[in-house]
């Protein structure tokens, strides 16, 4: 080799070192989609029951769009700082997208770091407003924001009692005070004096999620002699709680939650068994006669074969839909490149959907209208649809027959 | 909003059995303290670790706590013997730091093992009569936490004739009174201090084989119940048995009835409080231990 061959293989070698890589690098097929839950901490069981929606989503994906979603897992610790980090270093590892977190505190900080980095941010479970209200162009959110999911649990509460031919007068409201639950309760003051119904609050107790003992918060909450207990909760303490209600012999009709989870879980039937009969919660619900949710059911049987969709609905299926939207939108932006992939989500509209409401398509603030609710009863240690009517599963029980009795 | 006296009175007593186990978890702390002078950082884990084994008794055995208690209780006094005279022993004579570094350590070591073995989901004991309330006149008492007060109140009476009535706690309490004078009349220092870790590490078993009764539990729950115990011996009194016991009623009382007046969700705000003052009015705590 001559003085200018030896020149010209180390320009061509500086040259191809220096190429923009976006051009020399092929274009990824799959894309790589960042998960966030809390699967240990206070909402570990709930974050556990997410993830089973995640678990089937790729698999379910592929045969529905043809796409290749490749899942990078990450445990929020339902801790806000963690959820922060694990996103950076999620984004550090090449994820594409995130969806998460199941927690609005988390969601929120989530929704900081995905805007600050550009990577699109899909919201799968959390209710607090604050989150798609600050102008964020790369968050999105497909689930009801506590207003809505109030608005939707209260005016079922009234359809329940019309149902039943009750007409309980006055009521204690309770909620954990993260949050979730301060959402709601702005967000049940907003919109109670709005919806003109049969019943007045006579106390609102708030109390720490995250308390072993609410023996205290119970006999503050028995005082004023309410017909029902209106409940914000989390998974344990509804569990503590329910248990402090039958050591107290608080006498009420029973246990209406306006959209808050706890109630239907499956960890809640387990651990209290008949007494978690007839606690009702108001929640977005899956349509077990929708196509995709029998596609979703049989791919969760698949991979759970001991256990139920029905346990899990409201988890698996918003979870599962928010990588369904981030799927969908890397199928028609055919590309991985955060800004095509954000506005291709922007653009959305799915109308195949297995939660009960309107088409999934985002409004200009990036949150999904339309979620409805129904009224979930607890009835033979499974949660059962009883309004609306239209897709009810069986009659609504209220007031409960004997809370005492285990 | 009016509270009524009867809804106060169940309040109160509810404060007050809950205390009483309080009273005896810290209880466990303040002699280990009182004798060998080590400020047991790993005493919330401890405690944990014996709610667990609780636990996994009554899920395996079928044991109720009450009747696993005892050999949880025994089996503790064993671990905290040897964990004395072998690990802690040798940081006695070095500077504070290293003890709570090592003592440190090991709450981390045992609050993530515990979660490895048993995962994050909580864990309880269901008994039908944890369900169940003692009505007198109008008055509610929870069950559980009666029975679990009772025993409290037996482990620390079984603790003051030990340490009164046997001539191995009145050694004890002289290495607590005059370690140079008990050096002097040759007692064994070594075994005393490893037999006063023994007797804590049992007491924060026994509070928790009857805490189990009253809560879920997690592996992250030790250093709540660590802090709980600093608070209870400093507001009681470091290094005086009855001032732990004295303590914990106080802090149970205080949370119970702060919660009804003030806001539920700022329970433990009472605890802290009381602390400040306490360290401001009496920095010795209620009861001062005599030299």
């Amino acid at each position: 080799m001559n003085r200018r061959q030896f020149i010209r293989s180390i320009l061509c070698s500086a040259g191809s070192a220096f190429a923009p890589f976006h051009i020399v690098r092929a274009q990824s097929r799959k894309l790589r989609i960042g998960v966030l839950l809390p699967k240990s901490g206070l909402q570990g069981l709930i974050g556990q029951s997410c993830q089973k929606g995640a678990d089937l989503a790729p698999a379910v994906i592929r045969d529905l769009l043809g796409v290749e979603v490749e899942l990078l897992s990450a445990d929020t610790e339902t801790n806000v700082d963690t959820a922060r980090t694990r996103a950076e270093r999620l984004i550090q590892e090449g994820a594409h997208c995130l969806v998460g977190a199941f927690d609005s505190g988390a969601a929120a900080s989530i929704a900081q770091v995905a805007e600050q980095r550009r990577v699109p941010f899909v919201i799968n479970i959390a209710a607090a407003p604050q989150i798609t209200e600050q102008g964020y162009r790369f968050v999105f959110r497909n689930f009801p924001v506590a207003s809505e999911l109030v608005t939707n649990g209260l005016a079922l509460t009234q359809d329940l009692f019309r149902a039943t031919g009750t007409a309980p007068r006055t009521a204690v409201f309770m909620h954990v005070n993260d949050t979730f639950g301060q959402a709601n309760a702005r967000a049940i003051s907003a919109v109670l004096p709005q919806l003109n119904l049969s019943f007045k609050l006579l106390d609102t107790i708030s109390y720490d999620p995250a308390a072993n003992d609410l023996s205290v918060e119970v006999a503050k909450a028995k005082t004023p002699k309410a017909d029902f207990l209106l409940l914000v909760s989390r998974l344990n303490d509804a569990i503590v709680l329910r248990r402090e209600i039958v050591k107290q012999r608080w006498n009420i009709m029973g246990i209406i939650s306006p959209g808050s989870p706890g109630m239907y879980e499956n960890q809640f039937y387990q651990t209290l068994g008949k007494l978690s009969e007839h606690c009702i919660s108001n929640v977005p619900w899956y349509d077990p006669k929708a196509p995709l949710s029998k596609t979703v059911e049989a791919a969760f049987k698949k991979l759970n074969p001991k256990d139920h969709l029905r346990f899990h609905a409201l988890n698996v299926g918003y979870t599962f839909e928010s990588i369904l939207i981030a799927a969908d939108a890397y199928k028609r932006a055919r590309s991985t490149d955060a800004r095509m992939l954000t506005e291709a989500i922007r653009q959305t509209e799915i109308k195949t959907r297995m939660m009960i409401g309107g088409p999934i398509k985002f409004n200009a603030k990036g949150q999904v209208e339309g979620n409805l609710s129904a009224c979930i009863q607890n009835q033979g240690q499974k949660p059962v649809v009883v309004l609306p009517a239209t897709a009810a599963e069986a009659k609504p029980v209220f007031p409960w027959h004997d809370y005492k009795k285990a | 909003m009016s509270i009524d006296l009867i809804n106060l009175t169940n309040v109160i007593i509810s404060g007050v059995l809950t205390g009483l186990v309080y009273g005896l978890m810290a209880l466990g702390l303040s002699v280990i303290f009182g004798v060998a002078r080590v400020v047991n950082f790993a005493h919330g884990e401890i405690m944990t670790i014996a709610m667990y084994a609780a636990v996994a008794a009554f899920a395996v055995l079928h044991l109720d706590p009450f009747v696993a208690l005892l050999p949880i209780a025994a089996s503790f006094f064993v671990f905290g013997y040897f964990l004395q005279a072998t690990v802690i022993d040798r940081f006695i004579s070095r500077p504070q730091h290293s003890q709570f570094i090592l003592l440190l350590a090991l709450a981390v070591i045992i609050a993530n093992g515990l979660l490895i073995i048993f995962g994050a989901d909580a864990r309880h004991v269901q008994l039908d009569y944890l369900l169940d309330s003692i009505e007198v006149g109008s008055l509610l008492v929870d069950r559980g936490k009666l029975y679990a007060a009772l025993v409290a109140c037996g482990a620390s009476a079984s603790l003051f004739a030990f340490f009164y009535c046997t001539r191995t706690g009145t050694a004890i309490r002289a290495c607590a009174d005059n370690r140079a004078g008990a050096k002097v009349v040759g007692l064994n220092m070594k075994r005393l201090y490893s037999i006063a870790f023994g007797i804590g590490s049992s007491s924060a078993a026994t509070a928790g084989c009857m805490m189990i009764l009253l809560v879920d539990l997690t592996p992250g729950a030790g250093p709540s119940y660590t802090l709980l115990a600093f608070v209870i011996v400093i507001v009681g009194g470091l290094g005086s048995m009855s001032g732990a016991l004295t303590g914990g009623v106080l802090i149970g009382v205080s949370e119970a009835v702060a919660g009804l007046f003030i806001t539920p969700s700022a329970k433990s705000m009472a605890s802290f409080a009381l602390l400040i003052v306490a360290l401001i009015f009496r920095p010795r705590g209620l009861v001062v231990r005599r030299a």
